[in-house]
């Protein structure tokens, strides 16, 4: 399942019923399910090709901070605010993957080394508390009464101007995937994954090619990172940061689907819909049920699901259809 | 020669290292050398980070064996030591045991959930890609920290048991658990060392560690050899848990703040080398010590990360590691 028409004929969906009206709480669940499924998505870029990184946590929580910080402090409109993230989001990506990749590091030695750089990330904004709130989290300055247009800050009050931008970014994010899918780039890390030597030995710069999809996959958690910031106006080290998001992260992509395209976006979908069904259902009585949910989930997916919930349906689904094909093949023969 | 070489020059620049973020914050700070070198607290800060190292090398054993011998990473083994430490508490606290009674039971208990996760989840993944059981752990780290948020709560629970602390010299006091934990610790690597050297159970893990294939068609019962190691690594995190809970508050999310830093102190050592896994615990823990007393506790624990990742390019293979 791979296309441009599907995802644009959703987001037409989306916006079709943004505009006939959604209530207000709905609404912000899906603002908040689109912005986590482009994240996802930028995750499931690099994922999917054996490049399993417990390090987003690093590129998301950068790309919050960053921003805000540089409102905050810089009075720095997010129009530069962001891409400078995304440009400090590239450089730690090549800080951290170049070497990673030059010397070789993959499998759970290159989970671990990401799980350390996260880590550092988190301890940093906690240390730096003085301008970045520690622990406390962070609240970038509303934009006021003042003549700041609320374009400039990209601060909006209703909650329909969000659901659009983030039915945007969500859309971006898939046709995203899909460039990377008919790329070339696709069919070399696909080589690389099954057999590093062999795909060298083949002329594939191994190195290189994982440089670009990693840069690629951070930049766009980065650009989640802000996107998350900008709608909630507060950020806190251990929601965007840390070993717990990142493994939020690779869990709500497994369970979707690494290698589908709407994978990730299901997997975003199944996640927080069961957080806020059980929240509302059984309430705070059950603070942690959800998780407790998703770990055995993510334990019975690993074990009998490896291609995540939406790859084993499209499997199925394709098998049946090579079946009939093959049926009516030789009955026509 | 090499090899030894190497780890040689490793040494001397750590130690290099050591000196310099010992001195030079104090030197640049307070631009007198007397000072710095004469400085109490900072002694005092050394020792502190020696015997957290303690504590660190023992957290880091039982994933280690496990590391060595079966090849997967327990994501969620600080979570089990938080499941002891609520045992022991619970057990002390609720139902007045007494510590030298709930202790061993914590200790059954971690080693009763180490048996079970090979047995229900490790072992079904024994022939898939090493990230699917990292993966798979790391499920139970949510299982683990979320079964004790609906069971316990969210509220930082302490034992209220405290050894005290006796003076060294007239400045500088050491806490009696952190002490015990350092104890603990070096007693620990050189028992598992003569159990993995001098038995024959611990030959027959060794002989599996290195060769699964051949070993079980020489007749090794591999099931079993695992089963035992697991539950030995998980006896480990309780043996850690009675330390820890004498010294910190219990809570859910207890075990994020020591798991990673277990991971990097066994990669670090070297996968399943137990001594190499001691001396990083002792390098990253002074790292910490230092960096937490010139500047802040977290960016002693940034030192400590970015420390690990550089090294990661420098020495794939840990400290004291071979490259396979």
């Amino acid at each position: 399942m791979n296309s441009v028409t599907l995802p644009v004929a959703f987001a037409a969906l989306l916006v079709v019923a943004a505009i006939v009206g959604i209530p207000s709480y709905p609404l912000h669940i899906m603002i908040v399910i689109l912005i986590w499924a482009f994240t996802y998505t930028g995750w499931s870029l690099m994922g999917r090709f054996g490049l399993v990184s417990l390090g987003h946590g690093a590129f998301m929580g950068l790309g919050a901070y960053a921003t805000a910080l540089l409102w905050n402090y810089a009075g720095m409109t997010p129009w530069l605010g962001i891409p400078i993230a995304l440009a400090l989001a590239a450089l730690l990506a090549v800080i951290v993957g170049y070497p990673c990749f030059k010397f070789r590091i993959t499998g759970h030695y290159f989970a671990l080394v990401t799980l350390a750089l996260t880590e550092v990330v988190r301890q940093t904004v906690i240390a730096t508390r003085d301008h970045t709130g520690g622990s406390l989290g962070f609240t970038p300055t509303p934009r006021g009464n003042d003549d700041t247009p609320s374009i400039v800050a990209l601060q909006f009050q209703d909650k329909e101007t969000w659901f659009l931008i983030a039915v945007a970014v969500w859309l971006v994010g898939l046709l995203i995937w899909r460039a990377v899918d008919r790329s070339m780039v696709r069919h070399a890390l696909d080589a690389v994954s099954e057999d590093e030597d062999s795909a060298a030995a083949a002329g594939i710069n191994v190195t290189w090619e994982k440089l670009k999809i990693t840069v690629l996959s951070a930049v766009m958690t980065a650009f989640g990172g802000a996107m998350y910031v900008q709608y909630q106006l507060f950020v806190a080290p251990d929601t965007v940061s840390g070993i717990g998001i990142s493994l939020q992260i690779v869990f709500a992509v497994v369970a979707g689907g690494v290698f589908t395209q709407f994978g990730p976006t299901f997997g975003a979908i199944i996640t927080l819909l069961l957080a806020e069904l059980l929240r509302i259902y059984i309430g705070t009585d059950a603070v942690g049920l959800d998780n407790a949910i998703y770990g055995v989930a993510l334990v019975l997916f690993i074990v009998f699901l490896p291609k995540g919930i939406l790859g084993s349906i499209e499997d199925a689904v394709r098998r049946r259809l090579d079946r009939q094909v093959r049926s009516s093949a030789t009955s026509g023969a | 020669m090499g090899r030894i070489d190497t780890r040689v020059w490793l040494i001397v620049i750590a130690a290099g290292l050591f000196v310099c973020l010992a001195y030079v914050p104090a030197i640049i700070r307070e631009g007198d050398l007397g000072f710095a070198v004469s400085d109490v607290f900072l002694y005092e800060a050394m020792i502190n980070g020696l015997l957290l190292g303690g504590v660190l090398a023992l957290l880091s054993l039982g994933l280690n064996l496990i590391f060595g011998v079966v090849d997967v990473v327990w994501i969620c083994y600080a979570e089990i030591v938080m499941l002891g430490m609520y045992g022991i508490y619970y057990l002390h606290s609720f139902y007045g045991v007494p510590l030298l009674i709930a202790m061993p039971a914590g200790i059954l208990l971690t080693a009763i959930i180490g048996y079970a996760v090979h047995e229900l989840v490790i072992r079904h993944l024994l022939d898939s890609a090493p990230i699917n059981q990292l993966l798979a752990t790391g499920g139970l780290l949510f299982f683990f920290q979320s079964v004790a948020t609906l069971a316990f709560g969210i509220d930082f629970r302490n034992l209220g048991v405290s050894l005290g602390s006796f003076p060294l010299t007239e400045d500088i006091y050491i806490s009696w658990s952190r002490l015990a934990a350092f104890i603990v610790a070096a007693a620990c690597v050189a028992g598992l060392y003569l159990f993995l050297t001098r038995t024959f159970m611990g030959t027959a893990i060794r002989a599996i560690s290195q060769d699964r294939e051949i070993m079980t068609l020489m007749g090794a019962a591999q099931g079993r050899l695992y089963l035992i190691s697991s539950a030995i690594g998980g006896g480990l995190a309780g043996l850690a848990a009675c330390l820890l809970v004498l010294q910190y508050d219990v809570h859910p999310f207890v075990g994020l703040s020591f798991g990673p830093i277990t991971f990097m102190i066994c990669v670090l050592g070297g996968l399943g080398n137990m001594v190499g896994g001691f001396i990083a615990a002792f390098i990253l823990s002074e790292l910490i010590a230092l960096g937490g007393y010139h500047f802040d506790l977290e960016w002693g624990y940034v030192f400590a990360f970015a420390f690990f990742i550089a090294m990661m390019f420098v020495r794939p293979e840990g400290i004291m590691g071979r490259r396979s």
